[in-house]
């Protein structure tokens, strides 16, 4: 019998808290910075601001007086508290407020773009030329805050759908704008819609017209590019009777040093029998893994079942940013109508997440169903705010909640708050919630199958995010579970 | 293929495997049994290379390679493969996808291409066609809401998909009634070949009735203290494991 004694193995690869936490550590990918010259307004909030955003621009005077009064009640209002959320109290002046991209003739083409920001885009995967050729999707690209190209508006034409930069929509289409523009979202909403009011650069304006379907997914994507700069988007989708439309909005923005606030605001309008789905894929650099930079995303989005029988079906995966503040929401007015909320919210490092949504019935027979991920690793905090509201003539309000956490690691935190007030006692409520961990040995059963603790965990968080994923497009899909990988892994991707 | 020298490990500083010695050559059927806390499923995970357990002691050759230097997921590059007694869940990953992964992450250990879609799901077809595998079960998400039977029946299919040199089926028997014990056995056997050696760990001999044994060697307190052939399986069947027991504390007392 042998009797040699052996040293203790250490076996370093198996030891998967390490393997995870080398791998959530990963720095961001989409780090960098494009070279353009830009047109900037100086820095801070005044209503000479205001005043010059409107007038570079070439707004009409309607317009300008909305974000004036949009500012002045701004002046009077306090930012939010409520969020589990915290960071260091935000200057608002020293933000600059409007920085475009020069360009001296609006490209008639996209061959006319400026080649750096094309590059800028193939740097992402998401070249313009490539998307129109292969996938058909009409992109409304926005870097930092002017539209440059705008793609299939001819073809989408034929059809009465109007799909263009929201300045453009005020000096082509300002009937519709005056109509919609802040019918959802008041100006006094909140502290972000009222500062996005005041000073929004740009964003995507989209009319469906009665009984059309539109036959294209429509994309967005946007980036914050010029240094120390506010972007402020606006987004209004109108869909008429009996039309539908599909909405993507993605983003990922270059590496910066300094916070950045994004304050968005998105309206969408669904009358009878029609579908609005809205999905979004959010890659805002984080911050570091020390939790320095990275953006803050304060963000109103919300629709309105108008008509009877009317869908609104919001979908996001959320990967990004320090700190998200968000709640896709839906008021559910016409009999009948139907809200979504799908969510996929990931956090790392030092990012926090208080995001969750707002189903507000007022209609009868109104359905809602919510089903939010949150996954959390390292030092992150993932918070799931809900409202379900039922109003007193809602009868026959049905909700069905569902909210799930999975913890990487154990300095992480998940978080609940779900809110219900009903006021109708034919309405029927229903939430579910789990907490679960990524157990060792789920990646000991993966790793006993030849696969490596990295892939284990992609494949178990995507498993848990799968309900969400299949709500989204399937060109988009393919990029979110990318996204959940690169955030929470690194090298894959 | 696998030689197993003086073999100390154990969890949390307490020793369970005390001096385990093993030799396994291809082709070769081992059945390691013996009663409760003998330490018959922390030899398997030992094996495996289950991050919890710490050899102390000892060496492990597999294939001419040290397999304790290497990590599990290349032992089972190597041709490891771990039948496991209480498979675990992952919600949402169809089972499919799953092996899909682990087939190519294999490949991949090789130096071989990834397969297709096309080439992996004829491989899958005569697999499953092999082991009489359902495809409903394949579509599900990885072992969620499976019965016992199902859980043993994917390990199985999953034996035979990343064909292995060496199967470790850790109590592959426990909790099945007599029809799936042979539905699982019969699945082994077919996937049996020259080169594929397998080590079937088990408290009852029931399972040897299906996958008869080359050898059997009985596992007490931490080392094996008889071995034999078939027929050894057949005695501790009639006799229980106190004959071992007594024999035992006799011999070491002596």
């Amino acid at each position: 019998m042998k009797t040699d004694v052996l040293p203790p193995i250490i076996q370093e690869e198996s030891d998967d808290r390490a393997v995870i936490e080398k791998t959530v550590q990963s720095e961001y990918k989409y780090g960098f910075v494009t070279q353009i010259e830009t047109d900037e307004a100086p820095m801070g909030l005044s209503e000479e601001i205001v005043r010059f955003i409107s007038d570079k621009k070439n707004e009409p005077a309607w317009m300008l007086e909305w974000r004036l009064k949009a500012y002045h009640q701004w002046l009077k209002m306090e930012m939010p508290q409520w969020a589990n959320i915290h960071y260091p109290k935000i200057n608002f002046q020293d933000i600059i407020y409007y920085s475009a991209p020069k360009q001296k003739v609006k490209p008639k083409s996209l061959d006319e773009v400026d080649p750096e920001l094309r590059n800028t885009f193939e740097k992402l995967g998401i070249s313009l030329a490539e998307q129109k050729r292969l996938s058909g999707v009409a992109v409304d690209a926005v870097i930092d805050s002017v539209s440059i190209g705008t793609s299939f508006r001819e073809q989408l034409a034929e059809l009465g759908i109007i799909f263009c930069s929201m300045s453009e929509a005020i000096k082509e289409h300002p009937e519709l704008v005056q109509k919609y523009l802040s019918s959802v979202v008041p100006v006094t909403d909140n502290f972000f819609a009222a500062l996005n009011a005041a000073v929004f650069s740009d964003g995507s304006f989209c009319y469906i017209p009665k009984g059309v379907h539109c036959p294209m997914e429509l994309s967005t994507y946007f980036r914050i590019n010029a240094e120390n700069t506010g972007q402020f988007e606006r987004t209004l989708i109108v869909a008429e009777e009996g039309s539908y439309v599909s909405y993507l909005e993605g983003c990922t923005a270059p590496m910066r040093d300094e916070n950045q606030l994004h304050a968005a605001v998105v309206e969408l309008i669904a009358m009878d029998h029609s579908e609005i789905k809205y999905s979004t894929v959010q890659n805002w650099y984080p911050g570091d893994k020390d939790g320095n930079g990275g953006i803050y995303n304060f963000v109103t989005k919300r629709g309105i079942c108008k008509g009877h029988h009317a869908k609104i079906s919001w979908t996001q995966v959320e990967t990004g940013s320090a700190i998200t503040w968000k709640y896709p929401s839906v008021i559910l007015k016409g009999d009948y109508s139907i809200g979504e909320f799908y969510s996929v919210a990931v956090t790392n490092h030092h990012q926090q997440a208080d995001t969750g949504t707002k189903m507000m019935h007022l209609g009868k027979n109104t359905k809602s169903r919510i089903v939010s991920k949150g996954i959390s690793a390292g030092l992150s905090n993932n918070s799931y705010r809900g409202l379900v509201s039922v109003s007193k003539h809602a009868d026959h309000a049905r909700n069905y909640s569902q909210c799930d956490s999975l913890l990487l690691g154990d300095r992480c935190g998940a978080h609940t708050f779900p809110y219900i007030e009903v006021k109708n006692k034919s309405a029927l409520v229903e939430h579910e919630a789990t907490t679960s961990k990524i157990g060792e040995d789920q990646i000991f059963y993966c790793n006993q199958r030849g696969i490596s603790t990295e892939t284990a965990v992609a494949l178990i968080v995507n498993g848990f995010a799968r309900e969400v994923m299949n709500n989204l497009p399937m060109e988009f899909a393919v990029e979110a579970q990318k996204l959940l990988a690169i955030s929470l892994e690194g090298s894959v991707g | 293929m696998l030689s197993i020298k003086n073999l100390h490990a154990g969890i949390e500083g307490n020793e369970i495997l005390k001096g385990i010695n093993l030799d396994v050559k291809a082709g070769e059927i081992h059945a390691i049994m013996g009663p409760n806390g003998s330490g018959k499923s922390t030899l398997a995970s030992v094996l495996a290379g289950r991050p919890e357990y710490e050899v102390t002691e000892g060496s492990v050759t597999f294939l001419g390679k040290d397999l304790l230097e290497l990590s599990p997921e290349k032992r089972a590059g190597e041709g490891l493969f771990l039948g496991f007694q209480y498979p675990v869940e992952i919600a949402g990953l169809s089972t499919i996808n799953f092996i899909k992964t682990a087939v190519n992450e294999v490949r991949k250990y090789r130096g071989e291409e990834p397969l297709d879609s096309v080439s992996f799901l004829k491989m899958m077809k005569e697999k499953m066609a092999l082991m009489n595998m359902d495809k409903a079960l394949l579509n599900r998400a990885l072992n969620e809401g499976f019965s016992g039977g199902e859980k043993k029946r994917n390990e199985v299919f999953q034996m035979a998909m990343l064909e292995p040199k060496l199967s470790i089926l850790d109590e592959t028997d426990s909790g099945l009634d007599i029809d799936a014990i042979r539905i699982v056995a019969n699945g082994v056997n077919k996937i049996k070949k020259e080169d594929h050696a397998v080590l079937v760990v088990t408290h009852y001999q029931r399972l040897l009735d299906f996958i008869v044994p080359d050898f059997v060697h009985v596992l007490y307190k931490g080392r094996i203290v008889k071995s034999g052939g078939k027929e050894l399986a057949l005695e501790l069947e009639e006799r229980g494991y106190d004959f071992i027991k007594n024999e035992y504390e006799v011999e070491a007392t002596a």
